[in-house]
């Protein structure tokens, strides 16, 4: 059994293999699937259960898509205004366009305090621009703290939901992982024997570590605040302990006033985590002397997020407050889990994000991995209508591909193109009736069912069959029942 | 009442059954149905895929051909959706405001079968009559985009000699997705599986639903199975009776 990930998925979108491919892959892995099916289905259960009690549910969804929306309209605005407050506060803001402008900033900052080593919190940002790496590569080591990206980093393995991050791990895997790693060779799987370990092993580094870097779930541009949700209170140590804590944040995070908590903190934690709140909650706006860390960064990350802005269909994309109620709800992310979409950003909130960072020239796939069910819009706390966008990018996927000579001889939009000609003109449409059924008698005999299909459609045979054309169409039995 | 039948295109070629159906099921119940015959196609399929150019001209054409129905019957949820959610979008998009008033007036007279019968005509018994283990099955569409909710449901329960039975994880998916299923074939055979199973463990003989697209595709599955159970649109479930039985 494959305990400890040998070869971790690549999920750099640039690189990574288109997603039907991936999937086929990950799909004959029986354990990741009943795992991930029965995390999504506990999670999932929760969340509806704590839904139901909440009669005002869906007005708390339109408040938190109003205040996510108006956050972004004005979003230049609040981001100074944020800037300004948290220094005044004795913090420093740092602008990245990208991800190396990113991660350069956060080596400046730890080259400064002459830091080897760091602390993290639980954050996709910093996934996002694969920072551990880029440290790694500097000589720094980054130790994680939330306990399922400690899970992962000590498998050697990736990141598969934005708020499970090892959700396809069960508990026999992570006992393999901490045995092998930490050197317990008798280490029960009983859970609190698991985080008896992990605590063991952090406390040590909690306790020597003075440089933490983190992410942020919102950022508050009223009062200069940086929240952190989480449940473990090991964010809670990273953010107490050491001298110097960077949060490196998508610019997309601020929202306009404190106030604004109220909402996003009472549908936050119901849809991520199934928690009518979060066990710790910590917002921190600057420095205080003789309190907590001395030095505090907050780096805003660009990264695309600008250009998603520009889309006027796309840009709801960047209300998402990072719950991954989506993902659970999702019935193709509930057969293949994450690591099949290439990106840090998995599920159907990834399916839209990931394309749109990188600008539609990779990820192309990802757009059309859903059947387009709608479970995640229904379930998404500030509404972004996921449906919607994704097929708006499928949309800008075969425009893209309009430009290109190849598309001349791609299979699916030669049958497109005529498929929307036929359609076009009743005549040719009942034609294109009459001639499938001539064709079909060639090959088929009497009532017999196809088990196989040429082409594309072959896909279909693959597991399913096919009942053959009826002796008439519909509207030949209605013009028939006319006459008669 | 005069009702219009948009019989969509795949329901046209491949289920004409559901057609007829649909059309014993209204004139039992003394309407007249109409059928205009310059009608194809909604352009789901080409605008679920990305084809939004291609899809505008069907968009255009289904709207000036039912521009005068009293009403329109649609025995398709997702077609009633795409109608629905995304004509006055592609009407904004293309900045046609002729298309948008028109859509804006034609919308409100169009109802997927269920919802004609059970809000327009207000029937929920239609008089049919069909002795046999049923499991509903609620399409995405129907139940995400329309809120069918169990007005179906209501339909099935005064067949006489009919028993329901419950499908388990009714809110998910079977993985037909349009152009989804050969695209990310491996995926959505996998979603089918999980349906299917569902599907027989509860021992019906007919799964019905109001959508041959998500019929077809289980169909496609229990029939490479030999499994015992066949799949009809609830129009078909409707249209028998005592008389003429199933």
């Amino acid at each position: 059994m494959n305990l400890v990930q040998l070869n971790p998925p690549s999920l750099d979108p640039k690189t990574a293999p288109p997603f039907p491919a991936a999937a086929k892959i990950d799909l004959r892995d029986t354990q990741l699937r009943r795992n991930v099916a029965r995390a999504t289905d506990t999670i999932q259960r929760k969340r509806a259960a704590l839904v139901e009690e909440k009669k005002d549910w869906q007005a708390l969804r339109d408040a938190g898509a109003a205040i996510r929306r108006e956050a972004l309209r004005n979003l230049d605005g609040y981001l100074l205004q944020f800037e300004e407050r948290f220094q005044a506060a004795g913090g420093t803001v740092h602008w990245a366009a990208n991800a190396a402008d990113a991660n350069r900033v956060v080596l400046d900052i730890l080259r400064e305090n002459d830091a080897r080593e760091v602390i993290k919190i639980k954050s996709m940002t910093t996934a996002e621009i694969g920072l551990n790496e880029y440290l790694a590569h500097h000589n720094v080591t980054a130790h994680e703290t939330d306990l399922a990206e400690l899970i992962l980093q000590l498998g050697g393995d990736q990141p598969s939901h934005i708020v499970v991050p090892a959700l396809h791990k069960n508990r026999q895997q992570v006992r393999e992982i901490f045995a092998r790693s930490m050197g317990l060779p008798d280490l029960s799987d009983d859970p609190e024997a698991l985080t008896a370990a992990a605590r063991q092993y952090l406390r040590e580094k909690f306790l020597r570590v003075k440089t933490a870097i983190c992410g942020a779930n919102f950022l508050i541009a009223e009062t200069g605040g940086v929240t952190i949700v989480e449940s473990e209170g090991n964010g809670r140590m990273c953010l107490t302990l050491p001298e110097t804590l960077i949060a490196i944040v998508g610019i997309e995070k601020v929202i306009p006033r404190f106030a604004d908590l109220e909402v996003l903190l009472q549908t936050l934690p119901r849809s991520a985590t199934g928690e009518r709140m979060n066990p710790y909650n910590s917002i921190w706006s600057g420095v205080i002397p003789g309190d907590g860390p001395k030095n505090m960064h907050v780096v805003l990350l660009d990264n695309g997020r600008t250009r998603v802005l520009r889309d006027a269909i796309g840009r709801q994309t960047l209300q998402c407050i990072r719950c991954g109620a989506c993902q659970n709800a999702c019935p193709v992310y509930r057969q293949t889990g994450g690591h099949a979409y290439g990106s840090v950003y998995a599920g159907p909130i990834g399916a839209i994000l990931t394309p749109q960072l990188e600008d539609m020239r990779y990820a192309q796939s990802l757009p059309y991995a859903s059947s387009l069910c709608g479970a995640c819009y229904e379930v998404c706390p500030v509404k972004i209508n996921i449906p919607e966008v994704l097929v708006h990018l499928r949309a800008r996927v075969v425009d893209r591909g309009r430009r290109k000579l190849a598309s001349l001889f791609d299979q699916e939009r030669a049958g497109m193109m005529m498929m929307a000609a036929i359609f076009a003109n009743r005549r040719r449409y009942e034609a294109a009736q009459r001639l499938a059924r001539t064709a079909q008698r060639a090959v088929r005999h009497g009532d017999a069912w196809y088990h196989w299909l040429p082409g594309m459609a072959g896909r279909w045979t693959e597991t399913r069959d096919l009942a053959p054309l009826p002796k008439e169409t519909f509207r030949e039995w209605w013009q028939q029942r006319g006459r008669s | 009442m005069r009702i219009a039948l948009f019989i969509t295109c795949y329901n046209d070629t491949l289920f004409p059954r559901t057609g007829q159906s649909v059309v014993r099921v209204l004139e039992r119940l003394g309407h007249t149905v109409e059928f205009p015959l310059e009608q194809t196609c909604c352009g789901q399929m080409h605008f679920n895929t990305g084809y939004a150019r291609e899809a505008y001209p069907l968009a255009k054409r289904f709207v000036e051909i039912f521009a005068d129905a009293e009403a329109v019957c649609i025995p398709s949820s997702s077609c009633v959706a795409m109608i629905r959610e995304y004509y006055p979008a592609l009407a904004r998009e293309n900045e046609d405001a002729g298309m948008a008033a028109a859509v804006g007036s034609l919308l409100p007279r169009v109802f997927e079968f269920s919802e004609l019968l059970v809000d327009a005509l207000g029937v929920t018994d239609v008089g049919a009559y069909f002795p046999h283990r049923v499991t509903y099955h609620a399409s995405c569409h129907g139940l995400r985009s329309l809120h069918l909710g169990d007005k179906p449901l209501r339909l099935l329960r005064a067949v006489r000699g009919l028993e329901l039975v419950p499908l388990d994880g009714l809110e998910q998916c079977c993985g037909f997705g349009g152009t989804f299923a050969v695209k990310n074939a491996d995926v959505s055979a996998a979603m089918l599986t999980e349906k299917t199973r569902a599907v027989l463990n509860t021992r019906a003989e007919v799964c019905t639903a109001c959508d041959n697209s998500c019929l077809m595709h289980m169909q496609g599955m229990l029939h490479r199975q030999f499994a015992d159970v066949r799949t009809l649109h609830l129009a078909e479930v409707l249209a028998n009776t005592e008389v003429v039985p199933a």
